[in-house]
């Protein structure tokens, strides 16, 4: 049975003559233990698919599964126990005031566990912090190490789904190998299903088993890695985008 | 705690980039504000004039010189520098220094009672408005207009009218047409916060929206808050003043230096030290609220920086 199962989801933002449509009948499904990628262009709707899956954009009709559990527009307690996610952007995503050791505190706290000291200390070992990064502020952490905590914090309530909105594009090219490979090794370490956006192809290569291409709004194609290791896609969109990710070439290989 | 003695390692152990516990952590993140304020000598000149202020108003019976209500009909209106009688006496014979001292009692406390009712309400109403959105948001929104339009020295006019006149109902004037600016910023602070990926993330540890609005949302709008106080303080002195000028706040004959400006005035050709030795001390009192209000602002302020 699917971990995480999405039939003809629409997304919408705004009323009547405002609406626009972000997702379009988005129909895919995650098996459990996979790692699935989302790709495909800045505003084609990966990113809401997943602000959806959470409960942060309440305009959706259609159909969202987890463990084969129909999702209402109310998240129910145990729903974040289970399901977390990780923010783009890790500069935005952690509370300017409040220090490592409160971030995860809190949400220890809030998924009510109660060895919480021993607990901070295990989640900052896992995701490759020391002791000595507990009590720092933001402000003094690096974006890498900004991003690790976030998913520490992603982390705590030991879910097993997590849901990754480009956790590297906010990140100095240096450094989005390290958390590419940490998340890698989290998966692996704790049996976690994956869903990851990226605009980077060679990101959700490196990461997911398979990827579902989008463009404004609509799932144009779901294949496996290896076919699109070996280039050999169905739709032309997703054509397109494979063949600009592979960058400049020469001019001889052009068709002008 | 690690026992460190010299004071170079105490430096060290608060301006450290690995704090080792979570007092440490705040204790050092308080000295690293500390330190950008100190290196603005205005602010610091400020704050002085506050610190001397609140001494000056603890120690009132023993630093004034004479008792602030006895008259002495004798000696009235006195120049300057008369014996006994350093900034002179007024127009019963009361000696104005030490009225100076004890009125500084009455200023602090107005001072403290608007800083603390005014922000507060207008915090409340502000997150609530703009965290919550819809309905809710349009109708407190609009409470806060009709109050924002009312000419602020005319409400509390009326406001004091009606509860009768007395330093009470003058904070109390002067805190209902204080809160609107607040519950503005605040709102505006909130609507910027609320759809940040750090909120988002935390409603997804399964927040309720009291935990957001006060451990989250509250602690990045106080400290705006608190700058736009002490800019608003010499405005709620001068209010203060003004409503004891038109013999609506402290009644007679207690020392409250808006009352004794207002007194000195029929004196105010021939002998006009009466009125501007309380208008000095108003004056002070204002700008080193402005003073520190400026340099709070540098140090707080979230955009700002990285603090």
């Amino acid at each position: 049975m699917s971990r995480l199962e999405i039939n003809d989801l629409s997304v919408w933002f705004g009323q009547d003559r405002d609406r626009v449509d972000a997702v379009k009948h988005a129909s895919f499904a995650v098996p459990s233990g996979a790692s699935f990628g989302l790709v495909g262009e800045s505003g084609s709707g990966k990113s809401t698919i997943l602000r959806a899956l959470v409960g942060l954009v309440p305009t959706w009709s259609g159909e969202m599964k987890i463990d084969g559990q129909q999702l209402t527009k109310k998240r129910p307690r145990g729903f974040f126990k289970d399901v977390q996610m990780v923010f783009q952007d890790p500069y935005a995503s952690l509370h300017p005031r409040h220090t490592v050791d409160q971030v995860l505190g809190e949400t220890l706290n809030l998924h009510g566990f109660s060895d919480i000291n021993d607990r901070i200390e295990q989640l900052l070992q896992d995701v490759g912090l020391g002791p000595a990064f507990r009590f720092r502020y933001p402000h003094q952490l690096s974006g890498g190490q900004r991003q690790r905590v976030a998913i520490a914090r992603a982390l705590a309530p030991e879910p097993s789904v997590l849901l990754l909105d480009e956790p590297t594009s906010a990140l100095d090219v240096s450094v989005q190998a390290e958390v590419l490979n940490l998340l890698a090794d989290l998966r692996e370490t704790r049996a976690l299903t994956y869903l990851m956006v990226s605009h980077n192809l060679a990101v959700v290569a490196h990461m997911c088993n398979e990827i579902a291409v989008m463009q404004a709004g609509e799932i144009v194609e779901v294949m496996g890695v290896e076919d699109m290791r070996a280039m050999t896609p169905q739709h032309p969109y997703t054509r397109h985008l494979l063949e600009s990710s592979q960058g400049y070439r020469p001019s001889e290989e052009q068709s002008e | 705690m690690t026992q460190q003695s010299s004071t170079q390692t105490w430096r060290q152990w608060l301006t450290t980039d690995t704090p080792r516990s979570r007092r440490q952590a705040r204790l050092a993140s308080a000295y690293h504000g500390w330190l950008t304020l100190r290196s603005n000598t205005l602010a610091m000149v400020g704050l002085a004039i506050l610190l001397a202020l609140l001494l000056i108003a603890a120690f009132a019976p023993f630093l004034a010189p004479h008792d602030p209500l006895s008259q002495d009909l004798g000696a009235r209106l006195l120049p300057l520098w008369t014996d006994g009688h350093p900034l002179g006496t007024d127009s019963l014979g009361r000696d104005i220094l030490s009225r100076l001292i004890y009125g500084s009692r009455i200023t602090l406390y107005i001072v403290t009672l608007v800083a603390l009712i005014a922000p507060i309400a207008g915090l409340l109403v502000g997150t609530i408005a703009g965290y919550t959105g819809g309905i809710v948001d349009a109708v407190l929104m609009r409470i806060t207009d009709i109050f924002l339009a009312f000419p602020r020295l005319v409400l509390a006019l009326a406001f004091v009218a009606a509860l009768g006149a007395g330093i009470e109902n003058a904070v109390l004037a002067i805190s209902l047409t204080a809160w609107p600016p607040y519950a503005r910023i605040a709102r505006a602070e909130t609507l910027t916060i609320r759809r940040s990926d750090f909120i988002s993330a935390v409603q997804l540890q399964g927040a309720g929206p009291l935990r957001i609005i006060t451990r989250h949302i509250w602690p990045l709008c106080i400290s705006s808050l608190i700058v736009r106080v002490t800019l608003d303080m010499a405005g709620v002195i001068l209010a203060a003043a003004g409503l004891g000028f038109l013999g609506l706040g402290a009644q007679p004959p207690s020392p409250e230096w808006g009352a004794m400006i207002s007194e000195g005035r029929k004196f105010i050709l021939d002998f006009w030290w009466v009125a501007a030795m309380p208008g000095l001390a108003i004056f002070t009192v204002s700008l080193a609220f402005n003073l520190l209000g400026d340099g709070l602002r540098d140090v707080l302020d979230p955009k700002s920086g990285s603090s």
